[in-house]
């Protein structure tokens, strides 16, 4: 087959293409070329103490020791792969702290695999104080999370958004007004990144499971391009823009060389999840290998006092978030709803055969939307990112909120997916008032699966026609 | 089981004759319906596909559904079979209440259905096709499914009836070969052949003659006779005037949603109200004749 | 390392207890895919609540390691039911959407501090399933082939780990083999083609898929299970979505809707990830990758799993053993 050879010949040179071309990208991280396996961490709860004495010995042979640094960071290398025996000093430990007795100060068997930097956790108390007390470490300080971790997928990571900002004292009503605020910021970045998801989903049956990694994509491309990774470091607005540009030519790119001659070799929609997923587990770590797996802050706007209305505060950095969402939100909308390209969106998404059969051009339009909904991830992974920090499972995370958002408004509609986010956003803030934050995303979730039972067409969705 | 299903395919040779004294108009009473539904109404949105104010199928004969496009024909069929709900009215087969049942319920009643775009189960065999449809097996339930020996008896039973179904819908040379390389005609057959398989009391035909040629046609059309003639009633929907004509007992018309006329293929050939029906859409003319393509 | 050196590590990986367990998980992804067709991408998280289970039981309440294994079986069949209930009746991409989101929650729930005092929270839990080496028949000692750079060798507790993890494969696979080939395979496999012929010829497809979506998700939980037993530790980020996309590449390279598709599939992606880590480490050791840190090696590993999803399904739909003519009548 002819045709069949001809599209895979351009699969591969795009795959290629895109791995030659984040390979040539400077790295983030310095480079380590050690290549090795370590057991590392860091003791930094509840504060970090340097100078503790880790021993690592396998099969009683001891293999390194180390002693923590004055961050609190220690590291012993390993000769291979293997099982090994991690014990931390008792005696090394200052007077005013005792170890944890969850996980203890020793652990049989840790096991190491090829390559791997695995994380040992161990932690301080202080004697006679139950651990239970300093055991999350509180999300409500802006940039209370020690970012340094350096490490593999399976390092512990904080896995919550950060809160609200409010003091534990302020009135339950200031409590929830602040947390609203911040519940529609966080919604309306749901909905900006999710807008392009539901088109998607609309135009071609698909689930762009990729659609999360699309964000950390921009997110990290802003990051580079501000902090002078390339070229010359330039102001987070221009850097901005262009991770927009680049999330764009991402999501055009897949299109035109990945998913257009995909469907014109009629793979079943199945098989172009698995792909999707597969090109979400490429993008996420490429991603994770060439930035690393710390969470940043961009540099810019970062130290702010807030603006304070009646009783609320603000950040002037979330307020610029929630006003410059708002005009894209209805700038996005006012394309949709008048544009003739809006409307020939809206029209494909809504029955692509009808669509095609009165003579649009359903390929071009489905290039639009890839273009536009990797525009707007882009932007959303900026602004995600400004709001929160840059992270490397930043984007899956979001994903996990877009689908409850998207299911919510209703599968495959643009304004559903803007209504569905917005309210995803509210209620994994909002839960935060009465549920531990850590939980958050799994309230919002749990609304999915309600909606689910209830009305799976979603608040603006039209119930399938069966046959 | 079988006894309910047997009592249903009672030989009818004089099927026309049951039909006599039926007035030819929407909604007649028949002597003995074997299917039954009234004030049935199913929209999506604003648009009303189906409101059918009464409608009875005689049992053990040719009964055919017609109707321009759009006229709510397959929304009947799923409305009728479970595969949809309606959202008011009831319908009953063999004088008990469908209402509320699901798709394989109302199969597992005796009255099973085919659909409009062939629904051949492409990587099985053609055997497997057949044996999937035969009723009661205990190798189905999953703990029964570790204990060949209990099913093993059961098995050889259907695959000798499968074996003869197949011999007679011509398919006997392909029973080991994957259902997806048959042609569309052949899924066809198999279809209707894995439909027989289940004993059913009353078959469904959703547009069995789409896209198959003028010589399998006349072959599918010799088998629908045939099925009548064992006894089992069949309701089809079909575009093809010709073939309606030839082979149908009665003739039920449907037009956006309503039933707008019913009776003999003579009753329906002058019906004015048919012809106006047709003309008022640029497709589907009565005696058109040909092949139309399955949406 | 030389080339032999890491020849022999990716033979002892392929053999080793954790292929074994990515087997079993992949046998029950095998069943939910391969011959029912759902769309299962949360297989991860009946491992999470299988290796909790035995965890949990044998060292948060000290109860014996047999009792663990039934409470993982009885939290899969929950998490089945949960996940089921409301997603079977929809469209596929329906169930898809959830069972990825609920395993990762299920994660974030393991190791929140609400369920610290169970489940050790971020800590995890150390010291599970003493029982189970208590019972090692294999005496102590070094078992293997040490032919100086081709050594495979493993020490008594591996040993006795595998035997357990690969006899349950076996049987698993024995299982599966019995069921697919009699008239309930037979009918998962017809929901897989086409669920409404399926239910226009009387079985109940619900009822079904549920008992395709439990069993799968046993055979998972029994996996998570087997995990904790051989880490001797459960730690919730060992549960990333991730490992659910492994577990997809291993079934396709092994074959979708084949007996034996995710065991081959499982040792053949294991021996093929070790060799790139090795291969991998030796080229960045040689500075021929600038610009990726040590610690970030493990990323790149992750990325090709990815990348073997595409190719495979681009170029081998069907995998290592699967029928290529049956593949391509699917595609509609």
């Amino acid at each position: 087959m002819r045709k069949g050879a001809r599209v895979r010949r351009r699969l591969v040179t795009v795959l290629l293409a895109v791995i030659a071309a984040i390979l040539v990208i400077p790295a983030y991280a310095a480079a380590d070329d050690q290549g090795g396996e370590t057991l590392s961490g860091q003791i930094r709860d509840p504060e970090t103490v340097e100078g503790i004495e880790i021993t690592v010995s396998r099969d009683g042979d001891e293999i390194g020791t180390a002693t923590t640094d004055s961050d609190g960071e220690w590291e012993v290398e390993l000769p291979e792969p293997g099982t090994y025996h991690v014990v931390l000093d008792q005696e090394s430990v200052p007077d005013e702290y005792v170890v944890a007795e969850t996980p203890g100060a020793e652990f049989d068997e840790v096991e190491v695999r090829p390559g791997q930097d695995r994380a040992v956790i161990f932690r301080l108390a202080l004697p006679g104080e139950e651990e239970e007390e300093e055991s999350e470490p509180s999300p409500t300080e802006e940039g209370a999370e020690p970012g340094a971790d350096g490490g593999p997928p399976e390092e512990a990571e904080e896995e919550a958004p950060a809160a609200p900002e409010v003091e534990r004292g302020a009135s339950f009503s200031t409590r929830l007004l602040q947390t609203t605020l911040s519940g529609i910021t966080f919604g309306m970045i749901i909905a900006i990144s999710s807008v392009g998801l539901s088109l998607i989903f609309g135009t071609t049956r698909m689930i762009n499971f990729a659609h999360g990694d699309m964000v950390t994509f921009g997110a990290m491309m802003a990051l580079m391009f501000s902090t002078g990774m390339v070229f010359t470091a330039v102001p987070l607005v221009v850097a901005a823009v262009l991770a927009v540009v680049l999330g764009a030519l991402l999501g055009g790119g897949m299109e035109r060389f990945i998913w257009r001659p995909l469907r014109h070799r009629n793979v079943a929609l199945i098989q172009m999840f698995i792909v999707s997923i597969g090109l979400a587990l490429v993008l996420r770590h490429l991603l994770l290998a060439y930035f690393g797996g710390t969470r940043v802050r961009y540099d810019e706007f970062q130290l702010q006092s807030m603006l304070t209305l009646g009783p609320l505060q603000i950040t002037p950095r979330d307020a610029s978030i929630a006003a410059l969402s708002v005009l894209v939100l209805v700038a996005v909308a006012a394309m949709l709803q008048f544009t003739r390209i809006g409307k020939a969106m809206r029209a494909v998404a809504d029955n692509r055969d009808l669509a095609e059969s009165s003579g649009i051009n359903v390929d071009r339009v489905t290039l639009y939307v890839w273009t536009l909904g990797g525009a707007l991830c882009a932007l959303g992974g900026v602004f995600y990112g400004l709001n929160q920090t840059v992270y490397w499972q930043m984007g899956f995370h979001l994903l996990l909120l877009m689908f409850a958002g998207v299911i919510l408004g209703g599968l495959g509609t643009a304004y559903g997916a803007m209504v569905g986010g917005l309210v995803i956003g509210l209620v994994a803030m909002l839960s935060t008032l009465w549920f531990p934050v850590e939980l958050q995303n799994a309230w919002a979730l749990a609304i999915m699966i309600v909606v689910l039972l209830v009305r799976p067409q979603g608040i603006l969705g039209r119930r399938e026609r069966v046959g | 089981m079988s006894s309910e299903s047997m009592a249903g395919r009672m030989p009818a040779p004089e099927s026309h004759d049951r039909l006599s004294g039926v007035s030819p108009v929407p909604g007649a009473a028949k002597p003995d319906p074997v299917l039954r539904a009234s004030g049935v109404r199913r929209s999506f949105g604003g648009l009303t596909a189906v409101d059918v104010e009464h409608l009875e199928v005689q049992r053990g004969t040719i009964t055919a559904l017609i109707g321009p496009n759009g006229a709510g024909k397959s929304t009947l069929f799923n409305v009728l079979t479970g595969f949809d709900r309606m959202d008011s009215g009831v319908s009953a087969f063999q004088g008990r209440s469908l209402r509320g049942l699901s798709g394989h319920r109302v199969a597992r009643r005796g009255l099973v259905r085919t659909f409009q775009l062939t629904k051949a189960l492409t990587r099985l065999t053609v055997m497997e096709n057949m044996l999937l449809a035969a009723r009661g097996q205990t190798g189905e339930r999953m703990v029964g499914a570790f204990a060949p020996w209990i099913w093993r008896g059961q098995e050889a039973a259907n695959r000798e009836r499968a074996e003869a179904l197949l011999e007679r819908f011509r398919l006997a040379h392909m029973r080991d070969e994957i259902a997806g390389s048959l042609s569309g005609g052949q899924r066809k057959l198999l279809e209707m052949a894995r439909a027989l398989m289940s004993e059913p009391t009353m078959i469904m035909l959703d547009e069995p003659m789409a896209g198959v040629n003028p010589v399998l046609v006349q072959s599918l059309l010799e088998h629908i006779t045939s099925l009548r003639d064992e006894g089992v009633s069949v309701l089809f929907v079909e575009h093809d005037m010709d073939v309606i004509m030839g082979i149908s007992d009665w003739i039920v018309v449907l037009a956006e949603g309503r039933v707008i006329a019913e009776g003999r293929p003579d009753d329906i050939r002058s019906n004015q109200q048919v012809i106006d029906a047709y003309l008022g859409t640029q497709h589907d003319e009565p005696g058109a004749g040909g092949a139309e393509e399955g949406r | 390392m030389d080339f032999i050196q890491i020849l022999a590590e990716a033979t002892r990986t392929a053999i080793g207890p954790i292929a074994a367990i990515y087997a079993l998980a992949a046998i029950g992804l095998n069943l939910h895919f391969g011959y029912t067709g759902l769309l299962n991408f949360g297989q991860v998280g009946f491992m999470l609540v299988g290796a909790y289970g035995v965890a949990v039981t044998t060292s948060t309440y000290e109860l014996p390691l047999l009792l663990g294994v039934l409470v993982s079986i009885g939290c899969a069949f929950v998490l089945a039911l949960l996940l089921g209930l409301p997603t079977l009746r929809l469209r596929a991409d329906y169930l898809a959407i959830s069972t990825i989101a609920v395993a990762e929650v299920g994660r974030l729930i393991y190791r929140s501090t609400v369920a610290q005092d169970i489940t050790g929270g971020v800590y995890g839990l150390q010291q599970v399933a003493g029982d189970f080496y208590a019972w090692n028949p294999f005496p102590s000692g070094s078992y293997g082939i040490d032919a100086g750079a081709f050594s495979i060798t493993f020490s008594a507790r591996d040993v006795w780990v595998m035997t357990v993890a690969w006899a349950v494969v076996l049987l698993a696979s024995l299982a599966m083999y019995v069921l697919t080939h009699s008239p309930w395979g037979r009918v998962i496999k017809g929901i897989r083609e086409d669920e409404d012929a399926v239910r226009a010829l009387g079985k109940n497809v619900f009822a079904y898929k549920m008992q395709s979506l439990v069993l799968g998700g046993v055979f998972g939980a029994l996996a998570g299970a087997l995990m904790a037993i051989n880490q001797q530790t459960v730690h919730p980020d060992a549960f990333m979505p991730q490992v659910t996309f492994y577990l997809w590449a291993m079934l396709l390279l092994g074959g979708a809707g084949r007996t034996l598709g995710p065991v081959i599939g499982a040792i053949g992606m294991w021996f093929l990830l070790t060799m790139f880590d090795g291969l991998l480490r030796d080229v960045s050791a040689m500075g021929l990758l600038p610009g990726i840190a040590g610690g970030e090696l493990g990323a790149l590993r992750h990325a090709v799993v990815g990348l073997a999803l595409v190719l495979l399904i681009v170029y081998r739909p069907q995998g290592l053993i699967g029928n290529r003519k049956e593949m391509l009548v699917n595609v509609k």
